[in-house]
């Protein structure tokens, strides 16, 4: 991934927050302009929305994740984080779902295109996770790293502000740890906060990241983290970590055992349970996939050139000369999951998996992008043969 | 990426279906191979190689099939009329090798693509070895840039074949697949480079077929093609396993391309 | 002397490549010079499938004839290949039309002289379908790839 800035713990680098610390927090940004976005609980479900204070957060709620399977459940704390992800991720503020780039308009000697680059808005990230930065640094270098820039992702990517969590427990479906991306977030942040409950106090250590964070956080009450705070934070993490329910294989590993096995017999089974409904593409923080549409006014003098999410599941997608490259369902999931986690490497020197597990929780049939892997590894044919 | 406002400058029929575009993209310049994405007011984009020549300024010729809605409205596009124009994308044909012998072998609309490779070849004709030029399509009206070939024809330092899959009585010259030609053409395998465009069946069967003559396949040169919408790498539709057409493409190396045609539905 | 030339002819044909002296004479004795002028045919759908050629110079291409139009073209053979495989199977029949398109000079080969001459001698027949089997199997190859019709557009 990114070189990780290993931080020293020294307890001078790292403040002790309480709640209402943390409500000031929120509000200092808000005094700064930035818009709040964070956790939220809507639709019996967590998801990222516009927050304006302490009381928007999901207080004392946990979800309970599955293959297939999502519950809000009531915690028996006051935690504001003790939840994982849920179905949206921040991508969808950066790299809008839909977004207008251009309006063509017919002038007297031909047409004019005209650039819509989008308002330019000061977002803060509230509550992201480690998992969720890692995918962030990936949609950077896909859509701000290559020849040319996405100027409405760059424009929204540039005032961001970020306020990451350390996660307090492992979702059921996550696995971060094999994948190197969490649970601790190491960099790419402006503050960093770890949540402790114990012993009836309710504490937050956090770290600065960035001189922004450094400058907030310095304005907040706070006091300097003792060992004891540092040694919590760390168990913590250490404790999310040992609770993954799944694993990848290691990164050296993975491509190249795709690579070899694109006549899996398993790609067959797995066609068997595939929806191809996109649901794994809409979730995942970093599918990037888009079409574009060419909408022309009515009176035929203007026309406007919009950008949608598209997703690879779709026959559409690979649309050439009358028909679909990809027309099975086996070759569309093949396509997806060989681009996740080893074509992403061929295009894009990463992983494209930050194994935060949606896919797994908002499959409805279920379907594990680890247990496919595993199956795979198992019967390796490329090996078999020699390859 | 925002398409430029261009201006068609001439407009001539190839075929009962293919139209050559001259578009005015003040002063754009691009290398054999590449292609731009041409916007029809109202409708649409699509991606089109430019056919024109490479060493010539003015404006920039597009060779287009009617196929669907937007290269329909761009074929009936007029001298005076505007057009959308961003590019050039792609990579390009490699005609930088010197000394070495080139075959180009083009398919049907393939020799649209190829056309400024072979323009640039004979602009350099000291640069290279023997040139052999073998073109396969349809039938004799579906003969793309009779009238050229004919031109090149009269050169003496060039080798051009013609074939069709079927033709009539009034046709005279060679009835067969295109890698019939192979074996009479003037080149040797072991210093020659191949660039082969067409339908994908066909550049499969013949850069097998280049092959088996004896050329290696880091010397063989195919342009694909896939679905294409954003032409910079961000949409993700141009994939072909790990290469995206856009920007590893749309020219390829044989030896790279090879194991990813084998795959169906890749 | 004449059967030494063509002998020699033969052996050096591509597609005999490798035949032993005594299976080239063989078949050279089955063998003459023949010349079609420009238009003329080599043979006719319905006849006799009584020889092949080995096209020397010039070129012939194959057709059929269909009424109300001209006769469609799909093959046209060149100088160093083999004009006609009919005679290898029965009924011995040509059921298409070829027409030389400029003056072509061949070797007409008997085929019911060489029939005779495999049937007495295996190993020489042996060698003849080797060589002809795999002619036969690059121009089944190239006749069902054209058959794809590659280049027409795909909606």
């Amino acid at each position: 991934m990114f070189a990780s800035t290993v931080r020293s713990m020294t307890p001078a680098s790292h403040s002790v927050l309480t709640s209402e610390g943390i409500a000031a927090l929120l509000e200092g940004l808000r005094r700064r302009g930035y818009r709040l976005l964070g956790p939220t609980v809507h639709d019996s479900a967590i998801v990222y929305d516009d927050i304006a204070s302490l009381a928007d957060l999901p207080r004392g709620w946990t979800d309970e994740q599955g293959g297939g399977r999502y519950r809000l459940v009531r915690r028996d704390d006051d935690a504001l984080f003790g939840y994982a992800v849920g179905p949206h991720s921040w991508k969808k503020f950066l790299h809008r779902p839909s977004e207008l780039l251009w309006r063509a308009e017919q002038t007297a000697d031909g047409m004019r295109i005209n650039p819509e680059p989008g308002a330019a808005e000061k977002l803060a990230f509230f509550g992201i996770r480690s998992c969720e930065l890692h995918a962030l640094a990936i949609q950077d270098r896909v859509l701000l790293g290559g020849a040319y820039a996405d100027p409405h992702y760059r424009t929204r990517r540039e005032g961001l502000f970020l306020v990451a969590v350390n996660c307090g427990q492992a979702g059921g479906t996550c696995f971060c740890a094999s994948m190197d991306t969490g649970p601790k977030a190491t960099a790419g942040f402006d503050l960093a906060l770890t949540e402790i409950i114990s012993g009836g106090e309710h504490r937050f250590v956090v770290e600065a990241g960035s001189g922004a964070g450094r400058a907030l956080l310095d304005e907040m009450p706070r006091r300097n983290a003792a060992p004891e705070d540092i040694a919590a934070a760390a168990a913590v993490v250490a404790k999310t970590a040992a609770e993954m329910g799944r694993t990848m294989p290691a990164a050296a590993e993975v491509p190249g055992l795709l690579r070899r096995n694109l006549d899996h017999p398993r790609w067959d089974e797995v066609a068997a349970r595939c929806l191809t409904c996109g649901n794994c593409t809409m979730v995942c923080p970093t599918c990037f996939c888009t079409t574009v549409e060419d909408i022309a006014a009515l009176d035929g003098t203007s026309s406007e050139r919009v950008r949608h999410w598209d997703s690879c599941f779709t026959t559409e997608f690979s649309y050439l000369h009358g028909g679909s490259v990809r027309a099975s369902a086996r070759s569309r999931y093949r396509q997806w999951m060989t681009h996740k986690l080893s074509t992403w490497w061929d295009q894009f020197g990463t992983s494209g998996c930050v194994g935060c597990g949606r896919c797994i929780t908002w499959c409805p049939v279920g379907i594990d992008i680890t247990e496919e892997v595993a199956a795979i590894r198992a019967a390796d044919a490329g090996r078999q043969t020699g390859e | 990426m925002l398409p430029l406002m261009a201006r068609v400058r001439g407009r001539r029929r190839e075929t009962h279906d293919t139209w050559t575009l001259a578009i005015d993209a003040g002063g754009l310049k691009f290398q054999p191979g590449q292609f731009n994405m041409l916007y029809a007011f109202g409708i649409g984009e699509i991606p089109v190689s430019v056919s024109g020549d490479p060493g010539r300024a003015g404006p920039l010729v597009h060779t287009v099939r009617a196929v669907g809605a937007v290269s329909q409205a761009v074929t009936r596009l007029k001298p005076g009329d505007p057009i959308g124009l961003r590019g050039p994308y792609g990579t390009a044909w490699p005609v930088a090798q010197s000394g070495s012998d080139i075959i180009v072998i083009a398919g049907g609309l393939g020799l649209a693509p190829l056309r400024p490779a072979i323009y640039r070849l004979l602009a350099e004709r000291d640069r290279y070895g023997r040139i052999a030029v073998l073109y396969g399509t349809r039938s004799p009206a579906d003969i793309l840039f009779r009238r050229e070939i004919e031109r090149w024809r009269r050169r003496l330092d060039i080798e051009i074949e013609v074939t069709v899959d079927h033709a009539d009585a009034l046709w005279h010259g060679n009835v067969g697949i295109v890698t019939k030609l192979i074996g009479r053409a003037g080149f040797d395998p072991g210093h020659a480079v191949a660039l082969i465009c067409g339908p994908e069946i066909m550049m499969r069967f013949t850069a097998a077929a280049v092959e088996s003559a004896g050329v290696a396949p880091e010397r063989i040169f195919l342009s694909l093609e896939r679905n294409m919408k954003c032409a910079i790498g961000q949409c993700g539709h141009c994939q072909l396993g790990p290469t995206l057409i856009c920007r590893d493409g749309a020219v390829m190396r044989y030896d790279r391309v090879r194991p990813l045609m084998s795959v169906r539905e890749l | 002397m004449l059967t030494r030339g063509l002998e020699q002819l033969i052996c050096e044909h591509p597609a005999f490549a490798g035949m032993a002296r005594e299976h080239c004479e063989l078949i050279g004795g089955c063998a003459r010079n023949v010349r079609f002028d420009q238009g003329q045919y080599l043979f006719r759908e319905g006849e006799p499938a009584d020889a092949f050629f080995l096209i020397r110079h010039g070129r012939v291409a194959l057709e059929i004839a269909a009424p109300g139009r001209e006769p469609l073209r799909f093959l046209t053979i060149n100088a160093g290949e083999i004009a006609g495989e009919a005679w290898l199977v029965p009924p011995y029949r040509w059921i298409f039309d070829a027409q030389a398109l400029e003056l072509t000079r061949a070797l007409s080969i008997d085929a019911r002289c060489l029939r005779e001459k495999a049937e007495e001698d295996h190993d020489f027949g042996y060698e003849m379908l080797k060589r002809f089997t795999a002619m036969l199997v690059e121009r089944l190859h190239a006749a069902q790839l054209q058959m794809l019709d590659v280049y027409r557009v795909h909606r």
